[in-house]
């Protein structure tokens, strides 16, 4: 049986001021998104959230989250992998690229895809032509959502990727494992934390992505209007359903973060 | 399996050309820097030197600039285990999963892999922590484990980079045994700056000194009547005791 | 504990210090607010339509009166509305539909009653060379044309819905925006096949749209009003800019830009 130590919270070593300033920067984020569950319309709230538009778009966000953090998965693990552990001419270009939706306006990222898979897009052009049409679809707004999401998840792994270095790897291959074995058996495995992480902070920026799906996908009910665009909508003609929507989207992402961040604490 | 290397990195990094019997122990002394790590990644595979040629047994493992064709065999096809100062046990498995890790890569279905991991944790004296997490073990536990999980893969070649580095001094006794034991019929390259596990457990002895062997020879020999200054300093006049 | 107390003080400090900063209006510089007779600022905030009308007349207004800098502000009407009953300071208000001017009369917050200036009227936009062949609203229903309008929340939008109900044409549009100028965008880049946007935005787009303008437009026409705040600075200086536009200088450029008399 082990022993209940009772917890005490500790300043831990750091300066009082740091923990003043630090408090601080904590009311900075949490006093707005407190002051936004005091405007919402709470007799209504229901009403609010369940409408039927609100329900497409609430269903369509997470449809879509989903879907471009599996491919941020897909994509992004090989490309963390190489940047983390191969050298090649130009990679620091290459990973500046990768990492450039992370500073750049999103709306200027939905011009950029138009420009690329627009109908006179450089590659839609052609995909017009073979009768795929991307922009004005489902498919758009993934792409979007992968586009500025992809970064995130990058990031995160190959600093995991880096941290865990490549000694296990040596080792594993030394034992007799190829390297898909080495991958599958032993690289996955140890950097599964940082994975998570990064696919947790890409599926809450894809969540919450704005401006380049409206650029690029457009906003249709059921088909492009994410939450984001139905709650922009919203605010034209009824302020309190963008208010009740927004506290939804602050919810899910903060039982997102919880329930993977929190799992991880107690270990 | 009998080993003759011949192998050059980068002109200052490496040049040197020795041979080794089946079962044969050879210890590889030399102050820090001179090469030894270097000589074990090439045998290993996880460096390529820039000319080599290196013959394991029947088996050509590396062959640059010697024929027409260039023969360069992956690390994880060789047949040769390394064994670090660190054990690097993988900490997302068991001492078991670790040591049946090998097994299970060749292809051994999951309970014969295990029964292979048992029987080297017996060996190595190691079962009652066969359901331990890595990080729960002490250094020299965590040792005997990786050799254990070297040997499970039945090598060739076995590697030893300072197998007593990490350990305490309390340990490496224990450790010193146990080595004794495995190696008897193994083809084995330690790397060691300590002259008396050389002594302990080398049949051979090359010394190295940037880069190129200074002393070869049967290790009694080498360390007890050292003919280069150079080898009477690293011995620290071990024959005169 | 003195330490605490210092950093918190220090905090407070710097606070105070970005509060004094910060502006108070979002259209000019800084926040200080000047009752000197020289040097006044008149807030102007106009519906996005009226970009080119209002920049225009108010240099007009500036000439005509030396020592007054004119302020606008050129959004959303509707977001225009949630700004100034937040409390954003503005003295002239100008909106694309009566809707939005009615919000703002309801709270009290306008002086007097409301003057109708303009009025604005849809028209079809689709990109150079008309790719889909448009040439009627029933055209828009075309299976293979790619539609874009704006979203029934917002003006353009409800004259939209206005239309199509007194028409009987129902649309089928690729994706309904929230500002026209997104969906004058997505036809000038060939995205679309056809937008229904304001007759003033096809004229303001030049060339990098053709325009086609349809009868059952009239059906729905968006009548714009101006009026002065109740918490304008100087009601006057406001009264007198709202005078202009519904003047006789104002409905000529207002007319040169494709609006229509209110």
């Amino acid at each position: 049986m082990s022993e209940r130590v009772r917890q005490r919270s500790t300043l831990g070593g750091i300066p009082a001021w740091v923990a003043v300033v630090a408090a601080v920067g904590a009311l900075l984020i949490v006093i707005p998104i407190v002051s936004l569950a005091t405007r919402v319309d709470w007799p209504n709230f229901a009403v609010l959230v369940t409408s039927p538009s609100s329900l497409a778009a609430l269903a369509l966000s997470l449809r879509t989250s989903v879907a471009s953090t599996a491919l941020c998965v897909l994509l992004g693990v090989p490309l963390a992998l190489v940047l983390a552990r191969t050298s090649f001419p130009g990679k620091r270009i290459l990973r500046a690229l990768i990492l450039l939706p992370l500073v750049l306006p999103p709306v200027v990222g939905g011009i950029a895809l138009l420009a690329a898979f627009g109908r006179r897009g450089l590659l839609g052009s052609s995909l017009e032509t073979m009768g795929v049409s991307i922009a004005f679809s489902t498919v758009a707004v993934v792409l979007a959502q992968t586009f500025v999401a992809l970064p995130f998840l990058v990031l995160s792994l190959e600093a995991a990727l880096r941290a865990a270095g490549s000694r296990y790897e040596a080792v594993a291959s030394t034992l007799g494992a190829s390297p898909s074995s080495v991958f599958r058996r032993v690289t996955l495995p140890l950097v599964l934390p940082g994975l998570v992480t990064g696919a947790v902070l890409a599926f809450a920026r894809a969540l919450g992505e704005f401006g380049a799906t409206l650029t690029f996908a457009g906003s249709l009910e059921g088909v492009t209007r994410t939450l984001p665009l139905e709650i922009y909508l919203q605010r034209e003609t009824d302020p309190d359903a963008a208010v009740a929507l927004a506290l939804v989207l602050v919810v899910v992402a903060v039982v997102v973060m919880i329930v993977t961040y929190g799992r991880r604490e107690i270990r | 399996m009998s080993l003759d290397v011949h192998a050059v990195v980068e002109p200052d990094r490496l040049d040197v050309r020795f041979s080794l019997d089946e079962g044969e122990t050879l210890a590889v002394l030399g102050p820090n820097g001179a090469g030894k790590s270097t000589l074990l990644d090439v045998l290993a595979g996880l460096l390529r030197p820039d000319s080599a040629h290196v013959r394991l047994g029947d088996t050509t493992l590396v062959s640059t600039g010697h024929d027409a064709r260039d023969v360069w065999v992956s690390p994880h096809s060789r047949g040769v285990a390394l064994l670090a100062q660190e054990a690097l046990l993988f900490p997302h498995l068991t001492v078991r999963d670790n040591v049946a890790f090998g097994p299970r890569g060749a292809g051994r279905d999951r309970g014969e892999a295990r029964r292979i991991a048992e029987r080297w944790l017996e060996r190595v004296d190691a079962t009652g922590l066969a359901d331990r997490r890595p990080r729960r073990l002490s250094g020299g536990q965590a040792q005997r484990v990786a050799v254990a999980r070297a040997l499970a893969t039945e090598p060739k070649l076995l590697l030893l980079d300072e197998p007593f580095g990490a350990l305490d001094a309390g340990v490496a006794p224990a450790m010193r045994r146990l080595l004794s034991e495995v190696l008897a019929e193994r083809t084995v390259v330690m790397v060691t700056h300590d002259p008396l596990d050389a002594l302990a457990l080398a049949d051979r002895v090359i010394v190295l000194d940037g880069g190129r062997i200074v002393e070869q020879g049967a290790a009694r020999e080498v360390l007890l009547n050292p003919q280069t200054e150079f080898t009477r300093l690293l011995t620290f006049g071990l024959g005169a005791v | 504990m003195r330490k605490v107390v210092l950093s918190a003080l220090a905090v407070v400090g710097a606070v105070s210090l970005l509060a004094g900063c910060a502006s108070p209006s979002t259209g000019s510089g800084n926040g200080a607010s000047q009752t000197s007779v020289v040097d006044q600022t008149l807030t102007v905030f106009a519906a996005a339509s009226l970009k080119g009308t209002f920049t225009e007349l108010a240099s007009e207004f500036e000439k005509s009166h030396p020592g007054v800098t004119v302020s606008l502000t050129f959004a959303g009407s509707a977001d225009l509305v949630s700004q100034i009953i937040e409390g954003a300071p503005a003295d002239v208000v100008a909106f694309a539909d009566e809707k939005n001017m009615a919000k703002l009369t309801d709270a009290k917050l306008i002086r007097g009653t409301p003057q109708l200036f303009a009025s604005n009227t849809l028209e079809i936009a689709v990109p150079r060379g008309n790719p889909a062949d448009i040439t009627s609203f029933q055209d828009l229903t075309k299976p293979d044309a790619k539609v874009v309008i704006c979203a029934e929340q917002v003006p353009c939008g409800s004259a939209t819905t206005k239309i199509e109900q007194a028409t009987g044409i129902t649309l089928s549009p690729v994706s309904e925006e929230s500002a026209v100028t997104d969906v004058l965008g997505k036809v000038s880049s060939g995205e679309a096949d056809a937008g229904l946007v304001y007759v003033t935005d096809v004229e303001a787009a030049g060339d990098a749209v053709e325009g086609i303008t349809f009868p059952e437009a009239a059906g729905a026409v968006n009548k714009y009003p101006v009026g002065v705040t109740v918490g304008a600075a100087q009601p006057e200086l406001a009264a007198e800019f709202a005078t202009l536009i519904a003047g006789a200088e104002g409905q000529k450029i207002l007319a040169s830009a494709g609006f229509a008399k209110p």
